[in-house]
């Protein structure tokens, strides 16, 4: 059976249970193309798990996922959805340590590539100059050689965004972007996901609720595993739940 | 010479490269033409026991490119070496044609003993060397990559694999115990004669069974440093460091893992067969268990995830053994456990790591003192780095 929507990811009724405990309930979402959402919800509410399921890392028990209109993202693995157009950066953020800020974006463009196109493949001019827009707009350019193993924090935030603009996704999920970050740098990745968010798709999960306020989109707070609330953000923290569970901690 | 070729696989490891190719010229001059009275001559034994290094080194490169650039630490190398050393093996056997002690011009003694009355069809084209030169690439690299693609795909990593590596070279060390397996049971093959027409016990065809192995080490080094400066190579590490982040960019790991699983077996499998017939035996003793384990010490002595440090890691704990057995023959087994134990603690980056991060802290901080506009320098001499004694 196909599902055909418009939009850029459709969840409905989506639940999966971990040893009996529902991490995910009857949860439903929908993205539109071009739209950037910001997740907001306490810990272990399931936002981390959502981005398991829609980048196939868990498959829910039940419900349906659809991105791009019609594809089944259920049926298909981690790297095959990559391919396709989501990229993710974890939570913890997860670089490749022991190479150059440059090779870790040279090699987030590169994921389709057979392995033998990896051996003898040159870099392209095109692919050059990509790096340095990338970098230019992560603001890390002075630091290409640098290992990314001796990045700060924040830095290495930025860095995995890169990697996934460098894979050039239709959407990007962002688990917790600003986590560890300086005030400074907190307005400077509300700054950068605004400039992203005008080319591509967007869920960004955050707790910093002023970084939050910054982005000014659509919010929608989890809880449970569910919808709890969603709309403008003072909609949504001015729901009596909302604050009760989360904001009124 | 072309500099970028040189920059791309490290000046050190250049001079390295040449080194070992001055000696496939060297040693065998010095064995076969050097009177005994000169300094530069090498006596039949150093020839045989270098030549004997070089293929473990071969071996502990191998061993390094799955480890120390992809992560999966192997606990059975030693059976891909093992195997490529039985198919040189049965080509010599079949070479021995009738001048074995029953005459049989077709049949190997020990199947004569065994009363079988004709060839097993897995000892067809043996006699070929074409052929068995094929073999000694291709059974260590389709046992490997049947194994490996099962293993990866399962996701089996860390030391749930070491552990299957390690149960897999076992399970062939009971297989090959067995006479009817059709490999000359616990006695292995043996008494070889001749290598293409050669007589092995000459010492020219022994000059160049080592010269052979020197190239072929320096080779292997080539390759090595080809592959890890590849973006492919970058990949291996990648996959090494943070395996499920390559897997969110798209890439699929069990493959680049099974590419260079599969390679690192064809590499052993020639490392064994220069092996055998500088030793004149392979018998089921070289899948041992414990002899895997040593090639995993002499890589991490040396300097895992660097080029060179397997081979100088292999160099100096046999030489060590030699050296040691010669005098506490029943020690020898306590010095490698004492050996691996202190590498771990004390120099988890193996002498070529720790060496190459000295220097690499030297460079920087000079660097960092000029603050000039020198280009990030590996075009500075690192003599330091090579291999010495
Ligand atoms: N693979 C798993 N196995 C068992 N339990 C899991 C698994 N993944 C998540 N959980 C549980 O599911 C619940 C939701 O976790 P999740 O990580 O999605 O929360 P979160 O909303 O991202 O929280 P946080 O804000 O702390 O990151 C938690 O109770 C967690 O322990
Ligand atoms: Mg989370």
């Amino acid at each position: 059976m196909k599902k055909l929507t418009s939009s850029m990811l459709y969840l409905d009724d989506v639940s999966v249970a971990f040893d009996g405990f529902k991490a995910i309930n009857s949860l439903s979402l929908v993205l539109e193309p071009g739209e950037m959402r910001a997740i907001i919800g306490p810990n272990g509410a399931g936002k981390t798990t959502m981005m398991d399921i829609i980048t196939g890392k868990t498959r829910p028990d039940r419900g349906s996922v659809y991105f791009d209109g019609d594809v089944d993202l259920t049926r298909f693995d981690e790297s095959a959805i990559a391919t396709m157009g989501i990229g993710r950066k974890f939570q913890k953020p997860t670089v490749f340590e022991s190479h150059s800020v440059e090779d870790n974006i040279l090699l987030s463009m590169s994921g389709d590539q057979t392995i033998s196109s990896l051996l003898f493949g040159r870099k392209s001019i095109g692919e050059k100059q990509r790096i340095d827009e990338i970098l230019a707009t992560i603001r890390l350019d002075g630091l290409r050689h640098e290992q990314a193993e001796n990045l700060s924090h924040g830095q290495k935030q930025w860095l995995e965004i890169g990697m996934l603009l460098a894979q050039n996704p239709k959407l990007l999920l962002i688990d917790e972007p600003v986590a560890g970050m300086t005030d400074a740098e907190t307005v400077e990745t509300a700054r950068l996901l605004r400039e992203i968010a005008k080319t591509h798709a967007v869920i960004v999960v955050e707790h910093d609720m002023d970084f939050v306020r910054d982005l000014d989109v659509k919010v929608t707070c989890l809880h449970e595993g569910s919808v709890l609330a969603e709309g403008p953000l003072e909609h949504v923290s001015a729901n009596e739940e909302v604050i009760d569970v989360y904001l009124g901690r | 010479m072309n500099t970028g070729f040189i920059r791309t696989i490290g000046r050190v490891n250049f001079i390295a490269i040449l080194i070992i190719l001055a000696l496939a010229v060297a040693v065998p001059y010095g064995n076969l033409v050097a009177p005994p009275t000169s300094l530069v001559y090498v006596p039949d034994y150093m020839v045989a026991l270098l030549g004997k290094f070089l293929t473990y080194a071969m071996l502990a490169v191998s061993l390094n490119l799955v480890w120390g650039y992809g992560g999966i630490l192997s606990l059975g190398h030693g059976a891909f070496f093992a195997l490529g050393g039985y198919v040189m093996g049965m080509y010599l056997m079949r070479q021995i044609g009738d001048r074995g002690v029953y005459s049989n011009p077709i049949l190997p003694d020990f199947m004569v003993f065994l009363n079988w009355k004709e060839l097993p069809w897995f000892w067809w084209g043996f006699d070929q060397f074409w052929f068995a030169a094929l073999m000694i690439v291709l059974v260590p690299g389709l046992l490997a990559f049947v194994f490996g693609w099962f293993a990866f795909r399962s996701r089996v990593s860390g030391v749930y694999l070491s552990i299957i590596t390690q149960a897999m070279t076992y399970a062939l060390l009971l297989a090959f115990f067995r006479n009817d397996m059709g490999f000359g049971g616990n006695n292995g093959l043996t008494d070889f004669k001749d290598i293409l027409g050669f007589n092995l016990q000459s010492q020219e065809t022994r000059a160049t069974l080592f010269a052979l192995s020197a190239v072929f080490l320096a080779g292997f080094l080539l390759l090595v440093a080809w592959i890890t400066t590849s973006r492919y190579g970058k990949l291996l590490v990648a996959t090494r460091d943070a395996e499920s982040r390559t897997r969110f960019l798209g890439y699929r790991p069990e493959r680049v893992k099974l590419f260079v699983w599969t390679l690192s077996a064809m590499m052993a499998g020639i490392a064994g067969a220069l092996y055998v017939p500088q030793i004149g035996i392979i018998n089921p003793g070289e899948f041992a268990p414990a002899n895997s384990i040593e090639v995993v010490i002499w890589a991490a002595v040396g300097g895992r995830g660097t080029i060179l440090g397997p081979v100088v890691g292999a160099f100096l704990v046999n030489g060590g053994k030699s050296w040691f057995t010669g005098l506490f023959p029943e020690f020898w087994l306590f010095v490698l456990g004492a050996l691996f134990v202190l590498t771990t603690l004390y120099l988890p980056k193996g002498i070529i790591g720790t060496v190459k991060g000295f220097w690499q802290a030297r460079n920087a901080r000079k660097q960092s003192q000029k603050d000039a506009d020198v280009p990030k320098d590996t075009s500075r001499p690192a003599t330091v780095e090579a291999p010495a004694e």
